[in-house]
C-alpha cells in the first residue's frame, strides 16, 4: 500500500515532531510511506478567508504531488476536509477526484483502513481530547453531541489501546477551541476567549496532557497555556500513539 | 462598529462574559435533554426540512391557496414588497381605525422592518407584551436574540429599570415580584387598547389559518382584546398542511428552550364577529435569497434561535455583536442578503465548527452558507484591500515550494534570534498567546536527512 503524506505546512515548519510521529506509525503498520518534497499547503486559509479563488495554484500543486498514491494521510482534520470538501482543478478533475476520496486523517485511517486493533504503546498520564470540530463535524472521527444518535470516537478507541493511558472525562464534549483559521487574529477577542473557556475544562478535570488531531487547535491552546502558566503539556495524538 | 469590534468590547468584562455563555449553554442542554427524550428526533429534522423544501420550491402556488382560504374565512389579507411598505400597510390600518396606541406581541419580522420606530415617528405608541421584549423595550434597546430578546440583561438590572418605570421597590430583584408588576402594567394595555399585532409562527395553507406560538399568553390576550387583528409573516412562514404542524411543534420548543411545546400554540382561523383580521405577508428581499440557489434554504428558518444557543461565538459576544434584528449563525446568512455592505462582516464571525447546522431543526446548512457568503462577499468587493494583498501573497508563497521553504527558514530563524519581530503588540495572536517555539529543522529538512537516499 502506498501512502504519501501530507504535512501541513504549519505542522511541517513548528511541529516537526508531529510529522515524524506520524510517519513512524504508519511505517510500523506496514505501509509504504513517501513524503513528497514539493509539498506545500492545502489552500485552506485563504478560502476560508473568501478567497478560495486563489486557491487554484495550491490545488495544483496538491494533485502533480499526490495523485499517485493509493491513500494520502494527514495528522490534521481540519486539512484533509479542506481538501475533501474543495479540491478541484478543471484539467485534472480525474486526479483530483482521486485525491478527494483517497485522503484520510490519520485516526480514521488507522481505524477504518489498517483497521488497528492493538498499539503496543504506553502513556501513563492523563490525557484529555480536544475534539477539533472539522475532524469531527467534517469528517465524523466522532460523534457529535448535536446529534440524537449513537456516540462513537475514532481518536478515543486508539487511545484507549494505550496501556497507562487513563482519559479524562470533559464537562463540554466537543466545543470548539475558537482556533478557527484567520478568525483567530481577525476575531481575537472571541477567539482567545474560547481558548482560555477549553482549556479550563480541561484545567478542572486534571488533564495532564492535552491532545487532539489537529495541530492547528493544538498550537492556539498551547499559546493559551503558555501565556497563562498552566500546568498542562500539549501533544498531538500521533505522538501518544507512537510512544513506547 | 463592526462584529469583531462590538465582540471586543463585549469580552472586556471577563464575568460577564462567562455569565452569558454559561446561560445559553445552560438553554442548550435543556435542548439536548428534549432532543434526547425523541427516539425519532432526526427522521422529524428531515421530515420538516423536506416539507420546508417542498414549501420553497411552491411558495408561490401555497401562498395564492392561502389567500384564497383566508379570504374565504374573513381575514383580510395584504402584500409588501419591503419593510418600508410593511409598515405603512400597519400605519395605514391604525389611521382608519382612528388609533394612536396599540398593543404587540413578538414578532423579529416587525423588528427586521423596525416597525417601533416607524409607527413612533408617526405619533403612534406601541407596546410590547413578551415580557423581554418589554424589558428591552424600556431599556431602549433591540433584542439581543430572537426567542429570548433580554437574555442579556441579569435580573438585579432589570430591577433598577423597572424601579425607574414601573414603580417597584428600589432594590427589587425577585423576578416573581418583577414579573408580577411587568403583568399588572401591560394588564391596562390589554383592556385599553383596541388593535393588537402578532408574529406567526405558521400559516397553513390548506386551511387559511395560522398559529402563533408564545409562553406568555400575550398574543392571545392582545388579540383577544382587540377590535383589530394585524398578523405579520414573512412569505416563508407558510406550510401546505395543517398535519404538518405535527411535525414543527414537536421540533420548535425541543429545540429553542428545550420545553415539549410552547405554552400557547393558538390557531387564529377567523375573526370573531364584530373583529376585523388582517394578515400582511412580507417579501423583502425574501425572493432574492430564494433566487441565490446556495443561499435559499436558509428560508427554512423557523427562528427557534437553537443555532444562537450553541454558537461558542454568539454566547461570548452577545447579540447585538451582530448589529442585525436576527443575530448569531442564522442572522449571519440572512443579514448580508439584506445589505451586503452593511453585513459583510458577519460571515466572518464564526470558526465554521458546524454545531449551528446540527442543532437546526429543519437542517439549514449554516455553516456551509457562512463559507460560501465569504466568497460571495470577497468577489464582490467587499473585502479591505489590506487582506486581498496579503491573501495574495500568502497564495504565491503557498503555491511555489522553493519560495515556501525559503520563507519557512527565515521565518523560524527570525523567531527564534529576533523574537521581538513577532512578540509584540503588531501581532494579534501575540496579544494574549504565545506563539509556538520554532525547531531548529522543518519536517520537511529532517525528512531529507533521514528517509532520503
Amino acid at each position: 500500500m502506498k501512502v504519501g503524506l501530507f504535512i501541513p505546512c504549519y505542522v511541517d515548519q513548528f511541529y516537526p515532531q508531529v510529522g515524524i510521529a506520524t510517519l513512524q506509525l504508519l511505517e510500523k503498520f506496514g505501509c509504504e510511506v513517501s513524503y513528497p518534497a514539493k509539498q506545500t499547503c492545502c489552500g485552506q486559509p485563504m478560502a476560508n478567508s473568501g478567497y478560495e479563488h486563489l486557491t487554484h495554484d495550491c490545488n495544483r500543486l496538491f494533485i502533480s504531488n499526490f495523485s499517485e498514491y493509493d491513500y494520502i494521510v494527514s495528522p490534521s482534520g481540519s486539512c484533509v476536509l479542506h481538501i475533501k470538501d474543495h479540491l478541484h482543478d478543471d484539467k485534472r478533475e480525474v486526479e483530483a477526484t482521486h485525491v478527494r476520496t483517497h485522503i484520510y486523517e490519520l485516526t480514521e485511517f488507522l481505524t477504518d483502513i489498517l483497521k488497528v486493533e492493538n498499539l503496543e504503546a504506553h502513556f501513563p498520564h492523563r490525557v484529555g481530547v480536544h475534539q477539533s470540530c472539522h475532524g469531527q463535524r467534517g469528517l465524523h472521527v466522532a460523534q457529535m453531541s448535536e446529534l440524537v444518535a449513537p456516540p462513537f470516537s475514532k481518536p478515543e478507541k486508539l487511545l484507549n489501546m494505550v496501556t497507562g493511558l487513563e482519559l479524562v472525562k470533559l464537562d463540554r464534549l466537543d466545543e470548539c477551541c475558537g482556533f478557527g483559521g484567520t478568525f483567530c487574529v481577525a476575531e481575537e477577542a472571541v477567539s482567545v476567549r474560547m481558548g482560555i473557556d477549553r482549556v479550563d475544562d480541561h484545567v478542572k478535570n486534571g488533564t495532564q496532557i492535552l491532545t487532539g488531531g489537529d495541530m492547528s487547535c493544538l498550537m492556539h491552546l498551547e499559546g493559551v497555556i503558555r501565556r497563562r502558566q498552566l500546568p498542562i503539556k500539549v501533544m498531538h495524538i500521533a505522538e501518544i500513539l507512537n510512544s513506547k | 462598529m463592526n462584529h469583531a469590534d462590538a465582540a471586543e468590547k463585549f469580552n472586556k468584562d471577563f464575568d460577564r462574559t462567562t455569565w452569558h455563555d454559561e446561560t445559553l449553554w445552560w438553554v442548550r442542554q435543556k435542548r439536548d435533554r428534549a432532543a434526547f427524550a425523541i427516539p425519532e428526533w432526526e427522521a422529524l429534522r428531515e421530515t420538516a426540512s423536506q416539507i420546508k423544501h417542498n414549501v420553497l420550491s411552491e411558495l408561490d402556488n401555497y401562498l395564492i391557496e392561502f389567500e384564497k382560504n383566508a379570504q374565504k374565512n374573513g381575514i383580510t389579507v395584504h402584500w409588501a414588497a419591503d419593510a418600508h411598505e410593511h409598515n405603512e400597510i400597519v400605519l395605514s390600518i391604525l389611521k382608519s381605525q382612528g388609533v394612536t396606541q396599540m398593543v404587540k406581541s413578538k414578532s423579529m419580522l416587525t423588528e427586521e422592518c423596525h416597525l417601533n420606530p416607524y409607527l413612533a415617528e408617526n405619533g403612534v405608541e406601541v407596546v410590547d407584551t413578551d415580557l423581554g421584549e418589554r424589558i428591552v423595550q424600556l431599556a431602549g434597546e433591540p433584542p439581543s436574540h430572537i426567542v429570548l430578546p433580554c437574555i442579556h440583561w441579569k435580573k438585579e438590572e432589570i430591577g433598577v429599570l423597572f424601579h425607574k418605570h414601573l414603580g417597584t421597590p428600589e432594590g427589587c430583584a425577585d423576578p416573581i415580584l418583577l414579573t408580577h408588576a411587568a403583568r399588572e402594567n401591560l394588564r391596562e394595555k390589554f383592556l385599553t387598547r383596541r388593535v393588537a399585532i402578532t408574529g406567526v409562527n405558521f400559516a397553513v395553507a390548506e386551511t387559511g389559518e395560522f398559529v402563533v406560538c408564545t409562553n406568555e399568553g400575550n398574543a392571545d390576550m392582545g388579540a383577544h382584546l382587540a377590535d383589530v387583528h394585524i398578523a405579520c409573516m414573512g412569505i416563508e412562514k407558510i406550510i401546505p398542511k395543517r398535519e404538518h404542524l405535527g411535525v414543527f411543534l414537536r421540533l420548535l420548543t425541543r429545540s429553542a428552550t428545550g420545553q415539549p411545546i410552547t405554552t400557547y400554540s393558538s390557531h387564529f382561523a377567523k375573526p370573531r364577529a364584530g373583529q376585523e383580521m388582517h394578515i400582511v405577508f412580507v417579501d423583502n428581499g425574501r425572493t432574492t435569497q430564494l433566487g441565490r440557489e446556495e443561499f435559499r434554504n436558509s428560508l427554512k428558518c423557523i427562528r427557534c434561535g437553537a443555532c444562537m444557543n450553541t454558537c461558542p461565538v454568539y454566547r461570548r459576544s452577545g447579540g447585538h455583536s451582530y448589529h442585525n434584528a436576527v443575530a448569531g449563525p442564522i442572522g449571519a446568512i440572512l443579514a448580508p442578503n439584506l445589505d451586503m455592505t452593511k453585513n459583510a462582516d458577519l460571515p466572518f464571525a464564526s470558526t465554521l465548527c458546524g454545531s449551528c447546522s446540527n442543532v437546526c431543526p429543519v437542517k439549514i446548512n449554516i455553516h456551509e452558507q457562512l463559507y460560501e457568503w465569504r466568497q460571495v462577499l470577497t468577489k464582490s468587493g467587499h473585502s479591505p484591500m489590506a487582506k486581498t494583498l496579503s491573501m495574495k501573497a500568502m497564495s504565491a508563497v503557498l503555491s511555489n515550494p522553493a519560495v515556501y521553504r525559503l520563507s519557512g527558514k527565515i521565518g523560524r530563524f527570525t523567531m527564534a534570534n529576533a523574537p521581538f519581530v513577532v512578540n509584540n503588540s503588531l501581532n494579534p495572536w501575540f496579544k494574549q498567546r504565545e506563539m509556538p517555539e520554532p525547531p531548529k529543522e522543518s519536517f520537511g529538512e529532517w525528512y531529507k536527512k533521514n528517509r532520503s537516499e
